[in-house]
């Protein structure tokens, strides 16, 4: 059956995924001590291998029209875990999301519950990537790397799975909803932020 | 000449007949036998609100003390019952404070309760003594500090898991000076801090209290002085237990813990410092119940405490546990008959921890009296649950969680069929069963020969077609609920088997194939029965009859169809009607 074949597939990459665990932190950064937490897999690498698995957990070998699921194949209800259990273990441990800049060969990974606004979570951006600064252009918040000049656009995968530019939404919704953040050059970024190019007022929030 | 046996004397024969199975029987005796049954009965149970009404309950049974009632279907825990389904307290507490003024015991399982409520019991029943509310909602801590302020002899309260609008922890303050009788209290579940004085204070004054579960906020550094003012403790739910290192507080946990000579059970454990673990080992060896689902310690920690508790008969815990301590589990604690292993990292694919089948695999070997097991792991296989029918034969109930869904045998990529297929053949005595993993019609044969005491059964993301779901239903005797999602069963099994459907408490299914006809034609076909389409997309009737319905609920009652129900339900008319 071809729903065998896939379901093989995932408990294979989920294998080898172990494997390529690596433990790099960026030269000169205190590692992110979040206590208490054992993590098989480090923060501080992601190889992006575990889509696979996560497509594979949805639809696979499913003859059914119908599925109740959200999106990217995550399930309501399942595995069945009780709200209040979820709760309970999430207050403390944080909400991590990976964030990833365009050019660098690893990601970082933040605890969104530790912001209260975009202006504390940029500045803790621009304290993990020394090497930018925060710029205000009007409202929208951008960081730029003052050594070449270019500027990076945050934009953040939604729980739809969409990509969206950060600072849209209340902070509040903007953090329940990101799953990854990701710091796009400008050249990139052309169809989220659209705004022309005016003269740079202050400097850092 | 007809001799006929004194009253009295069959009443006071019938007061030790406890039971409601018993008691049941005894009422089908004979007309004499059933009208006295009914005068004494003390105690009723409800396992479905909609199942009987408040009327026919209080018209049989005049002189009830102690009521029990569930409301919501099981899988409502995992937000697959949508908001507003039902289970309301209301109509219930209304009547009985009409018709029980003796009312002593109130406990509650998945229902809806209101602040008017709580203040109607505290207003209504002058002996009222027990309030558990287990995973109930819609009321908030003033309902509480009502309770407090007004049962004068109240022995517990017990909020077990319950969602409750935290206003503020003053309602605890409302507990009179008076008030001496608490024998448990359990506010766990809630999320504000509670007036520390007044809870002290509480404790103090009640020399018989046997059971506490403080709430998260209530800090570690509080506990010895709690402690001491309650050394008659059998049950103890601590707060968070971190503080930061200070040698003079762990000494005080430690002699407040050995003080209490009598505890059996701990829980609470939230956010533990691992410093102050031993604090609690001098009560390790007489523990029987260890609660440490939400502790955040890893597995050196976790064997550490465990391998001292060698009288353990119900251990909860993360996975953080893993193999190698549940192991070590298998090793010390020989008198283990309950095991829950719940996940630290339900969402994510990949492992966290190193816990596989392996660790249930020793449990089962190591520990003779395993009854009850839920267990949440990422692989299994058929080897696997094979060993563990074989070891554990007594097996009551088996609750298997593999986190992917649909995932096959890790090693032959087989289905898991013939590994379930072993448990329910070699634990004859199973009465409650959770499958997953990939499954297919096999499996379903097998529970359909074999699981003939099973009660209860949780089918998800398996199967192949009806053929499965005609098995559990036509070869399971004693089913009394079924409850079923993102299974292939549709019509066909179940018009085939509905005369099965008015012997058990209740089947739900959701997002399977079942068409709006079929549950027309079973509306039709099934007398004392609620057929209940449940379908957030507006009125069936707007579609053909094949389309398929999101979620259906049948249960057997007396009360006929719900006055209560929601705009998403529709109950199946037994006349062939075209539903309101």
């Amino acid at each position: 059956m071809s729903s065998m074949n896939n379901l093989s597939e995932s408990g294979k990459s989920g294998m080898n995924l172990k494997e390529t665990e690596l433990t790099l932190g960026l030269p000169g950064e205190p590692r992110v001590g979040k206590a208490c937490m054992k993590r098989v897999f480090s923060e501080t690498v992601d190889l992006e291998l575990g889509n696979s698995g996560k497509k594979d957990s949805s639809g696979s070998g499913s003859s059914m029209k119908k599925e109740s699921a959200t999106s990217r194949g995550k399930l309501v209800g399942w595995p069945p875990v009780r709200a209040h259990r979820k709760n309970i273990m999430t207050v403390k441990s944080g909400k991590y999301v990976k964030v990833g800049v365009d050019g660098a060969p690893y990601l970082r990974k933040v605890d969104l519950e530790l912001y209260n606004s975009y202006e504390q979570f940029l500045s803790a951006l621009e304290g993990l990537f020394t090497c930018f600064k925060i710029r205000t252009v009007l409202d929208e918040k951008k960081l730029m790397d003052p050594v070449n000049g270019v500027e990076y656009v945050p934009t953040y995968e939604d729980k739809d799975g969409d990509w969206m530019l950060v600072g849209d939404v209340p902070w509040k919704m903007f953090a329940e909803s990101c799953k990854r953040v990701r710091l796009m050059t400008r050249s990139e970024a052309i169809g989220l932020a659209p705004r022309p190019e005016t003269k740079c007022s202050s400097s850092s929030s | 000449m007809a001799y006929s046996f004194p009253e009295e004397v069959l009443e006071y024969v019938l007061s030790f007949i406890k039971t409601d199975k018993d008691r049941n029987a005894v009422s089908l005796v004979c007309k004499s036998w059933y009208e006295i049954e009914r005068w004494c009965r003390r105690r009723v149970f409800i396992g479905n609100c909609y199942a009987v009404n408040p009327r026919i309950m209080i018209r049989r049974f005049p002189e009830i003390r102690s009521v029990e009632i569930k409301g919501k279907p099981h899988f409502a825990d995992f937000n697959l019952v949508p908001e507003g389904w039902g289970g309301y307290f209301h109509p219930w507490v209304v009547a009985m404070a009409r018709a029980y003024p003796m009312l002593e015991e109130i406990r509650l399982k998945r229902m809806v309760v209101s602040d008017d409520c709580l203040e109607m019991i505290a207003k209504s029943f002058k002996n009222f003594r027990v309030l558990v509310m287990s995973s109930c909602e819609g009321f908030s801590t003033d309902g509480l500090a009502c309770i407090a302020a007004n049962c004068r002899n109240l022995r517990e309260l017990d909020l077990r898991e319950s969602e409750v609008e935290d206003l503020s922890g003053h309602w605890l303050s409302h507990f009179p000076d008076t008030c001496t009788s608490l024998e448990s209290l359990n506010i766990a579940c809630l999320g504000s801090e509670v007036c520390f004085s007044a809870l002290e204070r509480l404790v103090s004054r009640c020399p018989n209290l046997r059971k506490l579960q403080l709430n998260r906020t209530v800090p570690l550094e509080k506990l010895p002085n709690l402690l001491i003012r309650a050394p008659e403790l059998v049950e103890f739910g601590t707060g968070a237990y971190s503080a930061e290192l200070r040698p003079e507080l762990l000494s005080n946990l430690v002699n407040a813990f050995a003080g209490c000579k009598k505890l059996k059970a701990l829980s609470g454990f939230w956010d533990v410092v691992p410093a102050y673990i031993p604090a609690i080992y001098p009560v390790c060896c007489g523990l029987t119940s260890l609660n440490l689902s939400y502790a955040n310690i890893q597995s050196p920690d976790i064997i550490k405490l465990v391998s001292q508790c060698q009288n353990l008969q119900r251990l909860w815990v993360l996975d953080y546990i893993e193999d190698s301590g549940l192991d070590v589990l298998a090793t010390c604690c020989k008198k283990l008959e309950e095991l829950r292993v719940f996940p630290s990292d339900p969402y994510d694919v990949e492992p966290n921890v190193s816990l596989t089948e392996q660790g249930l695999v020793s449990v089962s070997e190591g520990c003779p009296k395993l009854q009850s097991v839920l267990y949440f792991c990422r692989r299994m296989s058929n080897a696997a649950l094979f060993t563990i029918a074989k070891n554990s034969p007594n097996l009551i109930r088996f609750r298997l969680c593999i986190i992917e869904a649909r995932a096959p045998d890790y090693l032959t990529y087989e289905p898991l069929d013939a590994g379930f297929g072993a448990i329910v053949e070699n634990c004859r005595e199973l009465r409650r069963l959770s499958l997953s993993g990939f499954l297919t019609d096999r499996v379903f044969e097998y529970i359909g020969k074999h699981a003939k005491k099973l009660e209860m059964l949780s089918i998800a993301f398996a199967g192949q077609g009806d053929l499965g779901l005609h098995h559990v239903l036509s070869g399971c005797d004693s089913l009394r609920k079924l409850e079923i999602r993102d299974c292939p069963f549709g019509d066909k099994a179940l018009l085939a088997n509905a005369a099965k459907l008015e012997t058990m408490r209740s089947l739900w299914m959701s997002s399977c194939p079942v068409s709006y006809g079929a549950c027309k034609l079973l509306g039709q076909k099934l007398r004392r029965v609620n057929v209940e389409v449940i379908d957030e997309r507006g009125t069936p009737e707007s579609r053909p009859d094949s389309c398929h319905i999101e979620k259906l609920y049948i249960y057997r009652t007396l009360s006929g169809p719900r006055v209560d129900t929601p705009d998403f339900i529709w109950t199946m008319d037994e006349e062939g009607n075209t539903p309101q």
